[in-house]
Formats: structure tokens, C-alpha cells, sequence
């Protein structure tokens, strides 16, 4: 068999090319086009499909308002009947006569002091039922029972009990976002993992400790669901009970508008509500979001 | 004064009440283990090896007998007998850094200054090469990694005996290899006296100075103990074809799969 050879050469030293590095200039894209226009892009995405949405519906509105005969106003109607409601949230002409953003304050004044009890003794009350058998067995059927019970049904008797307005609006707010806080919290305990009781175990927490670094860390996201779905009901309360319980708030503003045939007002005073609404859950949902990173991911 | 052996098993049974029937998991178990030896544990799943650790890492009450930990009865969970558990066990709302500091913090909270206990949480952190992510939270480092930081935890406490649940059956054969060897690297160290539980017969030769087999459940005993004459530090790649590693090997595997063979639960 013949095997061909390979020939090599020796390998002859090459002079070595000498060159400069030319530093062409980089365009630089201006902060217009790099920053400016994608963000204007990405907002635009976002908002134009809502307001194209929001146009239709307000042209449709106008059109079956417009109609001899219609029982509602059309917006532009309501644009020149409650025009002072609409520019000037903030404005003081009289005792009752104020803009709708003081009418909602106040309405946010009382939701957040029936709220914030409702917070605390939901999560207190939480941590009990979802930590002790016993005490899930003595008040969970309570709790169950109590809790299908309509927020205004409790307006007379916190009115017969505190014997005064503003207290019964609070609490009917606290006893309408109670539930499902003590609910949920309840459950997100149960669901702490053994291994995580097992660490605290083995590090011998006591129960203060255990209870700020395991238990309210573990069950956040449980604690969450259920804060989220209680300032949705305490916002859907108030309103309610203003009517009834008088006063400046929203709620009351609405049941007033309603005897005076001021149908405009109404209107402006539901889109408040609507948009007042959406922000509490935000920012509930905000809060959430910041406090439970880290905790679902395992 | 008779002598009596660092941490002691003393005849202990463990059985579970579920309503008025009641398993025997374990029966008359008594093992002795001397301050700075590695021992582990091995058997089949369910045999109760789990359980056996569970009692003396206080989780769990014996049924009868005791467990003795440098002659004194133990029967609460408690920093002196840290364990690593198999899933790591971090809490994951927590940095790698304030999972050990919590550990560190809570034993040495009245003894160590701010100061001292940072440095012992960053030597820890060290000694199990997880430094590096001090600032990372377990969700977004490997299995491997958190069973480091969850070694560190324990190391931390400085435990009279560190207690192994399978610490690595959940991760894959060469971190596992890895982990293994960091662990003898610690153990030759700092002298622990550990005990480790696993299924996984070279895991238990390489590592361990004895092997406890335990029989099946239900009521598993302690079938065999083997003495693992190696001296160390051993190498991995050498015991490969090391006569006495074989030896060893061979018997673990005899008993696990000739005497004491898996019955498949019907």
C-alpha cells in the first residue's frame, strides 16, 4: 500500500502586516429615538384601545339618550348640566353644596379606619383559626355563618349600638371586610409548610417570632387574596350605608342627587366611584406585589 | 463512672396513631455514636430511617426508650442537633445571607456582638463556598447551591451533632459528587460528629466511618453495622478500585438487595 506523503514546508517567518485601528465614530442614536420613541410606542399600545373603546360607547350612549323621550341623560348633557362637578373636584359653595373629591374623601376617611380594623383583626383572627384545631372548630361554623350576612342588615344594629352615624358607617365596613381576610389568612397559615415549621423548630423561635418571621411572611400571599377582596367589599359598603346613614359622603351624595331628580350628578358621582374604586385595588395590589416578592417562588 | 457514648439511641420504638390502628415504624433501636464520627443511616424508603432522625432532631416524640445526647435526655427539637433537610428548607421570602443570619441571630443572639455575628454568618457562608450569592434569594440560585446555604444554616449553630436528611437526594449525580466531597472537606475540618441518612450505597462507604443498615418496615430494626476501615482523607477517584471500598460496597449492596430485598407494597 502506498501512503502519500504530506509535504510540508518549513514555515518561513512573515513579515507582520502593520496597521493602524481606525475608530470609525459610533452614531450615537439621540435620546429622541433610543428612549423616547419606543416608550411613546408602548404607552400608545396601551392606552389607545381603551380610549377608542371609552369614544364608542359615549357616541353610542349620546345616540340612544339623545331620543325624545329618553329617561337618561346623554353625556353631553351631562357635560353642561354637572359641568361645576366635573372641572372643580375641590370646591366649598356651602355646607352641602361641595365638590365631589371632598364627598369622596370623606368617604375614604371612614372605608380606611373600618379597613385598617378590619386588617388587623383579620389577620389576628386569622392566625388563630388557621394555627389552633380547636379554635377553627369553635369559630369557623361562627364565622361561616356570619359572614353570608348583607353589610347593610348590620346597619341597624350598630346603629342601635353606637347610637350615632359615623361610628355604624365604620362598622359596617369593618364587618363587611373582615371575613374574607380572616378567611384567607386562615387558609395561608394552614398552608405553611412543615419544613418551614421544622426550621423555626429546630432554631427554637418562640411564637412572637414565629409568628413575624414564618408565619405572616408564608402566608402573605394568602393574607393578599384576602385584604384585596375585603377594600373591593369595603368600597362596595360604604356607599350603601352612606345612603342610608346621611352625611357628606359619596354614598349619601348619590341618595340626595336621587331626590332631587339631579340625574347627572349621578352619573359623574358613579364614574368617581368606579374610578376611586380601581385605585384602592391597585393599590392593595401594589402593595401585595412588593411585600410578597420572593414568597411564591420557591 | 461507666463510659457511655457521645450521642446514644436507647432502645427506642416509634409508632403512629391514626385513629385506633397503630404502626410500629421502628423497634428497639439502639446505636451509639462517638463525638466526631460520621455515621449513616441506610435502607429502604419507608423502612423509617427518616423517622429514626426525626426523634433524635426532637421532631418527632419517641414512643418508648431515649435519646441521649452527652448523657441527657433529649426530647425537643433544639439548636445542639441542627439538621439539613433534603428540600433545603430555606425560606425563600429570605436572602441566602438572612437565612443563616436568622440561625446565627437566634443562638448566639445574647453571646456574639452585631459585629461577631455577621463575621461568623460570612465564615460559614465561606466555608461552603456560597459567599458569592450572600444576597441572593434561594429561588433564584441551584439545588446544589441552597443545599450549601442550608449546610451553612446548620453549621452555623454549631450543633453538637448535624443531622443529614438525605441532604442530597435531590440533586443530580455530579453536584451531588461535588457536595460530597465539600462535606468531608467540613467534616475533616471542624470534627462533627454527623449523622446522615441516604439510599444511595457509595454516598454511604465514601462518606461515613459506619454504616447502620436498617431492616424493612414496618417495626425496621437495625439489621447490620459496618465498619468503613478507610483512612482518610479518601479521594474519590482512588477508592474507585480500592479492595477494602469494595469490600464495603459489596456488603451494603448484599444486604439491601439479597437479605433485605424492596418488597413492592401490594
Amino acid at each position: 500500500m502506498n501512503m502519500q506523503a504530506v509535504k510540508t514546508q518549513s514555515a518561513v517567518p512573515v513579515p507582520l502586516a502593520t496597521g493602524e485601528v481606525l475608530r470609525l465614530p459610533t452614531p450615537k442614536p439621540s435620546f429622541v429615538r433610543a428612549k423616547l420613541i419606543p416608550a411613546a410606542k408602548d404607552v400608545a399600545a396601551k392606552l389607545i384601545p381603551p380610549i377608542v373603546m371609552i369614544g364608542l360607547l359615549l357616541i353610542v350612549w349620546q345616540i340612544l339618550c339623545s331620543k325624545p323621550g329618553a329617561t337618561l341623560p346623554s353625556p353631553t348633557k351631562i357635560w353642561t348640566e354637572a359641568y361645576d362637578l366635573i372641572v372643580d373636584p375641590f370646591f366649598i359653595a356651602g355646607p352641602q353644596d361641595i365638590g365631589l373629591g371632598w364627598r369622596v374623601l370623606t368617604s375614604l376617611q371612614r372605608v380606611a379606619i373600618g379597613y385598617g380594623f378590619a386588617a388587623v383583626i383579620g389577620i389576628l383572627l386569622g392566625t388563630l383559626v388557621g394555627q389552633s384545631v380547636w379554635a377553627m372548630r369553635g369559630l369557623d361554623p361562627i364565622f361561616q355563618i356570619l359572614r353570608t350576612i348583607s353589610p347593610l342588615a348590620w346597619l341597624p344594629i350598630s346603629l342601635a349600638a353606637f347610637r350615632d352615624s359615623q361610628p355604624s358607617a365604620i362598622f359596617v365596613i369593618f364587618i363587611t371586610a373582615v371575613w374574607p381576610i380572616i378567611i384567607n389568612t386562615a387558609v395561608g397559615i394552614r398552608n405553611i409548610p412543615q419544613d418551614y415549621r421544622n426550621v423555626a423548630a429546630v432554631l427554637r423561635l418562640n411564637h412572637l417570632e414565629f409568628f413575624v418571621k414564618v408565619m405572616i411572611p408564608s402566608a402573605a400571599p394568602y393574607i393578599f387574596t384576602g385584604l384585596r377582596i375585603g377594600i373591593g367589599l369595603s368600597w362596595l359598603a360604604i356607599v350603601a350605608a352612606e345612603m342610608l346613614t346621611g352625611g357628606v359622603g359619596i354614598g349619601f351624595f348619590i341618595w340626595d342627587a336621587w331626590n332631587s331628580s339631579r340625574l347627572s350628578d349621578i352619573v359623574i358621582a358613579l364614574v368617581y366611584i368606579g374610578g376611586v374604586g380601581f385605585v384602592l385595588d391597585r393599590i392593595v395590589a401594589g402593595l401585595a406585589t412588593i411585600v410578597t416578592r420572593g414568597t411564591s417562588a420557591n | 463512672m461507666p463510659t457511655y457514648p457521645y450521642l446514644k439511641i436507647d432502645h427506642v420504638d416509634k409508632s403512629f396513631k391514626r385513629g385506633s390502628t397503630e404502626t410500629e415504624v421502628l423497634k428497639d433501636i439502639t446505636l451509639g455514636i462517638e463525638q466526631g464520627e460520621y455515621v449513616s443511616i441506610i435502607g429502604h424508603s419507608g423502612c423509617g430511617k427518616s423517622t429514626l432522625l426525626n426523634l433524635v432532631a426532637g421532631l418527632l416524640p419517641v414512643s418508648a426508650g431515649c435519646v441521649l445526647l452527652e448523657n441527657k435526655e433529649v426530647n425537643e427539637p433544639g439548636p445542639d442537633r441542627a439538621v439539613v433537610f433534603q428540600n433545603h428548607s430555606l425560606l425563600p421570602w429570605l436572602t441566602v445571607y438572612a437565612n443563616v443570619k436568622l440561625a446565627v441571630d437566634k443562638v448566639f443572639g445574647g453571646v456574639k456582638s452585631r459585629q461577631e455575628r455577621h463575621d461568623w454568618v460570612m465564615h460559614n457562608l465561606d466555608l461552603v463556598q456560597m459567599a458569592h450569592a450572600k444576597d441572593k434569594r434561594p429561588a433564584e440560585i441551584s439545588g446544589g447551591m441552597k443545599q450549601r446555604v442550608g449546610l451553612a444554616r446548620a453549621l452555623a449553630m454549631e450543633p453538637k451533632v448535624l443531622l443529614l436528611d438525605e441532604p442530597f437526594g435531590a440533586l443530580d449525580a455530579l453536584t451531588r459528587a461535588h457536595l460530597q466531597d465539600s462535606v468531608m472537606a467540613i467534616h475533616s475540618k471542624l470534627g462533627n460528629t454527623v449523622m446522615m441518612i441516604t439510599h444511595d450505597v457509595d454516598e454511604a462507604v465514601l462518606l461515613s466511618d459506619r454504616i447502620v443498615m436498617m431492616t424493612n418496615g414496618p417495626a425496621a430494626r437495625i439489621g447490620e453495622i459496618l465498619d468503613v476501615p478507610l483512612a482518610r482523607p479518601r479521594k474519590r477517584l482512588q477508592l474507585a478500585a480500592d479492595a477494602t471500598y469494595l469490600k464495603c460496597r459489596q456488603r451494603v449492596l448484599e444486604f439491601l438487595y439479597e437479605r433485605h430485598h424492596f418488597v413492592e407494597a401490594a
